[in-house]
C-alpha cells in the first residue's frame, strides 16, 4: 500500500526525489486520518523551505493540521489545483494531491527521513 | 472519562472517539462530511446518552421550574416542550435546556452533558419550594433520528399511532418496538426528527430495532462532529462556546427566550438593568468569503478594528464554504457588511448573514 519509491517523515508528510527536485505530499494513511480536506494553505513560488519546520496547513472539518517540510530548500511549483479542489488530497495523495516542489541544496537530507518499511512500521505503531 | 450504555456499540462500528465534557463519545463512524449530508437529505442516528436528565416533582415543581426559567413555563401544557435558559443573579447563563411537561407539577429537564452536576446544584440551591428534585441522567439513555426520512422509519416500531402527528416540541410517552419510550419531536439538526428517552437498561435493545432500519434507507450512525456541523448550520448555540456563565441572553442572541413581563425568576432584576444599560456585545452568523476556516476565538475585524471574536465555526457541509457564530461590539455592523477574521496572522474576508445560515424543515 506504501509507494516503496518515497521518503516519509513521522508527522506523515512524504518526499519524492527526482534529481535535485523534490515533490512533496501526506500519506495516505494521514489523509484517511484526517478525512474531509477542506482547505489547504501553502507557501508561494520562492519561498524557502527549513527541514522539519512548518510551511503550511491542511483543514478538516473538524481541525487544522500543521504540515512539515521533509527537505529543506526553495519552493519552485505549488499545486494550485488544491485551492478549489482540497479533496484530491484526500483522492490521491500520492499523485495529484501532491503541494509542493522543491529545489534542494542537500542531498543528505533525505537519509533522515523514513523508508517505506520504517513508516509501516511508524504507523502500526501509532495507530496501536 | 464516563461512557454511555452504547459505547461496546459505537467501538464496533469502529466509531473515532473523542472527549465532551467528560465523556468518551463517538465522534465519527465513517467521514463528518458524510454522515451531516446524510442527515439533510435521508436519516442518521445519534447516541446522546451524554446529556443529563432532571427531574422535578411534586408539590411546588410548578413554581420552582419558573422561578428558574427565562422563559414562560406556565405556557407549557401537558405533552409540550418548552426551550429556556437559567440564568444566575447576575443574568449570566447557567445553561440551556429543554423542560418536558409530562403533568402538572411533574416535569424533566434536559440539559448539557458537561453541566450536569452544576445544574443539579443550581437547582437544588434555588429550591425552596418543596420540589423533588432527581437526577435521572444514570437511568435514562437518549437516541436521536434525524432527518426527512426519520418519520417513516419511526413508524415501522410504533404501531399504535402515527408520529407525523406529534407536533414540533411535542412529546408523547409510548413504546418504540415494545420498549417504553418518550418520543419527543425536538432535535438539534434543525431537520425533521426525534428524540426518543429510554431507560438505560433499553439503549442497547432500541438503537439495534433503529439501527438496521437507518442502514437500509441508506442513512448512517452520526457522531458529535456532524452534530456540530449540523447544529451550527441550523444556527442553534452551543453552551460553553457561544455562551457561558458570564453571558447574558440578550448578547448571544437568545433575548426572544426571556419573558420578562408579568413574572419573577432568577436573574430577571440584572437582565432589566443590563438592557437598562444598553447591551454592549451582540451575536452575528457570518459566511467566508474564501475557502479558509474561521475556528473559535478567532478576532474579527471591520476596517481595520477589532470587534470581536467567532465563538463557533466550521466548514458548512451543505454550503460549501465556513460559516459561524462571532460575539461582537453592538454598535459595529449591520447585515451583509463585510468582516475580516483574522487566520494564522492573515485578514481573510467574511460577510454578516442571516441566521439560521440555511432553511431547512423541522
Amino acid at each position: 500500500m506504501i509507494p516503496q519509491n518515497l521518503k516519509y517523515m513521522e508527522s506523515h508528510e512524504w518526499a519524492k526525489q527526482e534529481g535535485d527536485i523534490v515533490t512533496i505530499g501526506i500519506s495516505d494513511y494521514a489523509q484517511s486520518e484526517i478525512q474531509d480536506i477542506v482547505y489547504v494553505e501553502l507557501p508561494e513560488v520562492g519561498t524557502e523551505l527549513t527541514q522539519k519546520t512548518e510551511f503550511g496547513v491542511i483543514e478538516s472539518v473538524k481541525a487544522a493540521f500543521d504540515l512539515y517540510a521533509p527537505v529543506s530548500g526553495e519552493v519552485i511549483a505549488v499545486n494550485e489545483s488544491l485551492l478549489d479542489a482540497p479533496e484530491q488530497v484526500n483522492e490521491s495523495p500520492y499523485d495529484e494531491g501532491w503541494f509542493l516542489k522543491i529545489r534542494i541544496t542537500d542531498d543528505s537530507e533525505l537519509d533522515a527521513l523514513l523508508d517505506a518499511e520504517s513508516y509501516q512500521a511508524h504507523i502500526e505503531a501509532e495507530h496501536g | 472519562m464516563k461512557r454511555t450504555p452504547l459505547y461496546e456499540v459505537h467501538k464496533n462500528l469502529n466509531a473515532k472517539f473523542t472527549e465532551f465534557g467528560g465523556w468518551e463519545m463517538p465522534l465519527q463512524y465513517s467521514s463528518i462530511v458524510k454522515e451531516h449530508l446524510s442527515v439533510r437529505s435521508i436519516v442518521g442516528l445519534f447516541d446522546l446518552s451524554h446529556m443529563g436528565e432532571i427531574e422535578v416533582s411534586e408539590q411546588g415543581a410548578n413554581e420552582l421550574v419558573q422561578k428558574l426559567s427565562t422563559n414562560d413555563t406556565s405556557r407549557l401544557s401537558d405533552g409540550r416542550v418548552l426551550y429556556t435558559l437559567f440564568c444566575n443573579e447576575t443574568g449570566g447563563i447557567v445553561d440551556d435546556l429543554l423542560i418536558y411537561r409530562h403533568a402538572d407539577n411533574h416535569y424533566m429537564l434536559v440539559v448539557n452533558a458537561a453541566n450536569i452536576e452544576k445544574d443539579l446544584a443550581w437547582v437544588e440551591t434555588c429550591n425552596d419550594t418543596g420540589a423533588v428534585v432527581k437526577d435521572i441522567s444514570q437511568d435514562t439513555a437518549l437516541i436521536a433520528l434525524q432527518g426527512p426520512k426519520s418519520i417513516d422509519i419511526l413508524n415501522l416500531f410504533v404501531p399504535e399511532r402515527d408520529v407525523s402527528q406529534i407536533s414540533f416540541f411535542r412529546f408523547v410517552v409510548d413504546k418504540v418496538a415494545r420498549i417504553p419510550t418518550i418520543i419527543s419531536r425536538t432535535g438539534y439538526t434543525g431537520e425533521t426528527g426525534f428524540e426518543l428517552y429510554v431507560s438505560a437498561s433499553a439503549a442497547e435493545d432500541l438503537w439495534k430495532v433503529l439501527y438496521p432500519a437507518v442502514i437500509a434507507a441508506e442513512g448512517h450512525p452520526i457522531g458529535l462532529g456532524a452534530r456540530d456541523t449540523l447544529r451550527l448550520e441550523a444556527g442553534l448555540r452551543l453552551y460553553g462556546m457561544d455562551m457561558n456563565d458570564d453571558t447574558n441572553p440578550f448578547e448571544v442572541g437568545l433575548g426572544r427566550f426571556v419573558k420578562l413581563k408579568n413574572r419573577q425568576f432568577i436573574g430577571k432584576k440584572a437582565l432589566l438593568s443590563e438592557k437598562k444599560k444598553g447591551i454592549t456585545k451582540q451575536m452575528i452568523g457570518f459566511q467566508m468569503l474564501d475557502r479558509a476556516v474561521a475556528r473559535p476565538g478567532y478576532a474579527v475585524y471591520q476596517q481595520g478594528k477589532h470587534i470581536g471574536d467567532v465563538t463557533s465555526g466550521a466548514p458548512s457541509p451543505t454550503l460549501k464554504c465556513s460559516i459561524g457564530f462571532a460575539s461582537i461590539e453592538s454598535q459595529a455592523v449591520p447585515e451583509t457588511e463585510k468582516i475580516d477574521i483574522e487566520i494564522r496572522g492573515k485578514m481573510h474576508p467574511a460577510k454578516i448573514v442571516k441566521v439560521p445560515f440555511l432553511s431547512t424543515g423541522t
